[in-house]
C-alpha cells in the first residue's frame, strides 16, 4: 500500500499567459535517484515550481505520500518532507551561514533527527569553518553546499537539486557531485536538474526527459542510455 | 548658544529622533519585507495619539491608557493587514499606495466622527511632571523618560531582529521571500506579525508622544512626510538606517529652528537631498 512519495498527473502550468507545461506525468517511489532531463527552457525549473507551489498548476495533480498538495501553499507543500535545492542557490545573504542552518531546521516526518547540525557539518566541512560568516561572503561553491545543507537539515523525504552544479569550476563541480552521492547513499528519494548529462546518467536510477513542457522519456535510466535515439535527439547540445 | 542651551538641543533632538524611529522602523520594515507602500502607517501615530487621550479620559492614567491601548493596536494593525493589506501583496505598487491612501481618509474621516476636530492635549503624569535644571534653564524629566523607553524598545528591537527565529525569519524573508517559504516558513504568518508589531511601534509614538504635543486630526500625515525622509535616507529596508536616519533628521530639525530658523522646514530635505547625492540607495540601503 506504500503510495508513490511523488505522483505528478497531467500537470500543466501557465506564467501568466504563457502556457509552459503541457500535461506532464511520472511517479517517484520512496529511494530512488531521478534525472530530471532536457535542454535549456523545456520546463524542469517550472516542473520543480509547480511541485513546490510556487508557481502552482493550473491543471493536473500533484501527490505528496498520497496527499494531494496541488492547491496548498508552498509552505505546507514543503512541511510534507519536500526538501529544494533551487536554481541560483538562494542563499539569505543577511544570515550567518549558521542561521541559514539552523532557521528552517526541523525533524523529519517520523520525528526523526537524521541530519542534525553536527552531523551536516562533519559531512561538510567547508561550512564548519565558516559559521559565522554571512550568506554573502561565501563563494560560490560555498554557497551551493550550503544550500545542499539547508535543504537537509528540514530532514526532507525528497530532495529535489536543480543546477548544483551550474556556474562552478570543474573541480568545484566533483566536490559537489560527491556531496550528492553521499546524500543519495543516505537512501533520501532525490531529483536532480544538471547539465552534466553524463554523471546523471551514471547517478541516476531513473531519468525524465522533457520536451517543450512534455514528458518525452520516462523510464529506467539503463534504458535510456541503450536508447541512443533520445538521447542524441533530446539531451546533447 | 551656551552649553546648556545647547545640551537641552541635543536631548531634544535624540528624543524627535526616537519618536521619529518608532514609526519609521515598522514603515521601513514593512516596506523592506512585505514591499508593501503603506501611507496609512502615519495614521497610525495618529491613532495611537487618541487612543491614549480617549483612554486617558475615561482611566485618568496614561500609564493604564497605554497598557490597554497598546493591544488595541497590536489587534488593530493585524485587523488591517488580514482585511485590507494582505490582498494586494501580488499586486503593483500603485494599488498599495491608492488602499492606504484610502486608509488613511477612512481613519482621518474616523477620528472626526468620534472625537471631532479639537486641539486636545493629555498631561504629563504627575510622577513625571517635574524638570530636572540644566545651568540657568530646566528640562522636563518626561522627555528624558520617552528617550528612556524609545531606547529600550530600540535595543529589544535589534535583539528580535539579530538574536531570534523570528528575526532570522525577517531578515530571510526581506531578501529571498519565495525560498523562505519552500523551506517551509508560512510568511504570510511572518507579514502578519511584522504588520501589527509595526502599527503597534507606530501607536505606542503616537501614545508616549501625545502630552509633549498635542492630539489633534491629521497629526499623522506629517509624521508620515517625515517618516518617509527618514526611511530614504537611511536606505530602505533597514532598521538600522531608519535609526540612524531619525536621529540625523531630529537633531538636523532641532538644530535647524535655532541656527536657520528662516530655513528650518527644508533643512531636512536639504539634507536628505545631499544624502541622496552622495550614496543613492541612502546610508544603509542596498545598491540595486
Ligand atoms: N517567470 C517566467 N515568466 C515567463 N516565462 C518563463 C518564466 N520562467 C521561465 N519561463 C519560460 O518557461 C520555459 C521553461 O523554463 P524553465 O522551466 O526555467 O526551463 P528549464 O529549467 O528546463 O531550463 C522557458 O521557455 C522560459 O522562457
Ligand atoms: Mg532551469
Amino acid at each position: 500500500m506504500c503510495s508513490p512519495i511523488l505522483e505528478v498527473s497531467g500537470l500543466h502550468t501557465h506564467y501568466g499567459a504563457s502556457h509552459i507545461l503541457h500535461g506532464i506525468n511520472f511517479s517517484i517511489k520512496a529511494g530512488e535517484c531521478i534525472s530530471l532531463m532536457g535542454r535549456n527552457g523545456m520546463g524542469k525549473t517550472t516542473t520543480i515550481r509547480s511541485i513546490f507551489g510556487l508557481t502552482p498548476a493550473t491543471r493536473g495533480r500533484i501527490r505528496v505520500l498520497g496527499n494531494d498538495v496541488t492547491t496548498l501553499s508552498p509552505h505546507s507543500i514543503a512541511r510534507m518532507g519536500l526538501g529544494l535545492v533551487p536554481e541560483g542557490r538562494q542563499i539569505f545573504p543577511d544570515l550567518s551561514v549558521k542561521e541559514n542552518l539552523t532557521m528552517t531546521a526541523r525533524p523529519g516526518l517520523d520525528g526523526s533527527w537524521a541530519w542534525t547540525l553536527e552531523r551536516v557539518l562533519q559531512t561538510f566541512p567547508p561550512l564548519a569553518a565558516r559559521l559565522s560568516n554571512m550568506g554573502n561572503q561565501l563563494s560560490g561553491g560555498e554557497q551551493q553546499i550550503l544550500s545542499i545543507a539547508r535543504a537537509l537539515m528540514t530532514n526532507p523525504q525528497l530532495l529535489v537539486l536543480d543546477e548544483a552544479t551550474e556556474g562552478l569550476a570543474p573541480l568545484v563541480r566533483k566536490k559537489i557531485w560527491s556531496v550528492i552521492q553521499q546524500v543519495k547513499e543516505t537512501g533520501i528519494t532525490t531529483i536532480i536538474v544538471d547539465k552534466d548529462v553524463d554523471t546523471q546518467l551514471k547517478v541516476s536510477d531513473k531519468s525524465i526527459v522533457l520536451v517543450k513542457g512534455r514528458v518525452a522519456f520516462s523510464g529506467d535510466t539503463s534504458e535510456l542510455v541503450a536508447n541512443p535515439d533520445v538521447h542524441i535527439q533530446h539531451l546533447s547540445v | 548658544m551656551d552649553f546648556a542651551t545647547f545640551l537641552i538641543q541635543i536631548l531634544n533632538g535624540v528624543q524627535y529622533g526616537f519618536t521619529l524611529f518608532l514609526v519609521a522602523s515598522g514603515l521601513t520594515l514593512i516596506f523592506g519585507i512585505m514591499g508593501i507602500i503603506n501611507l496609512a502607517h502615519g495614521a497610525f501615530y495618529m491613532v495611537g495619539a487618541y487612543l491614549s487621550f480617549w483612554l486617558f479620559g475615561i482611566t485618568e492614567s496614561l500609564w493604564i491608557a497605554i497598557l490597554i491601548g497598546l493591544p488595541i493596536m497590536i489587534v488593530f494593525g493585524y485587523a488591517i493587514e488580514r482585511l485590507a493589506i494582505s490582498l494586494l501583496y501580488k499586486r503593483d505598487h500603485l494599488y498599495q499606495v491608492l488602499l492606504s491612501y484610502g486608509l488613511i481618509l477612512v481613519l482621518n474621516e474616523m477620528q472626526k466622527i468620534l472625537w471631532g476636530s479639537d486641539f486636545n492635549s493629555v498631561p504629563v503624569p504627575d510622577a513625571l511632571s517635574i524638570s530636572i535644571p540644566m545651568g540657568n534653564q530646566e528640562y522636563p524629566v518626561y522627555r528624558l523618560f520617552v528617550s528612556l523607553v524609545c531606547m529600550v524598545i530600540a535595543s529589544s528591537m535589534y535583539i528580535i531582529i539579530s538574536k531570534t527565529r523570528l528575526g532570522m525569519m525577517i531578515r530571510a524573508g526581506a531578501t529571498h521571500r519565495e525560498m523562505t517559504q519552500a523551506l517551509g516558513i508560512n510568511i504570510s504568518r511572518i507579514f502578519a506579525i511584522v504588520f501589527s508589531l509595526g502599527a503597534a511601534l507606530a501607536g505606542f509614538s503616537g501614545m508616549i508622544d501625545a502630552p509633549l504635543s498635542s492630539v489633534y486630526p491629521g497629526m499623522g500625515d506629517y509624521i508620515l512626510i517625515i517618516s518617509f525622509v527618514v526611511i530614504v535616507i537611511g536606505g530602505i529596508g533597514s532598521v538600522k538606517g531608519a535609526f540612524v536616519g531619525a536621529m540625523l533628521v531630529g537633531l538636523a530639525d532641532t538644530f535647524g529652528k535655532i541656527l536657520l530658523p528662516e530655513f528650518s522646514s527644508m533643512v531636512i530635505y536639504a539634507l536628505m537631498a545631499l544624502i541622496l547625492l552622495w550614496r543613492p540607495q541612502g546610508l544603509f540601503g542596498r545598491p540595486t
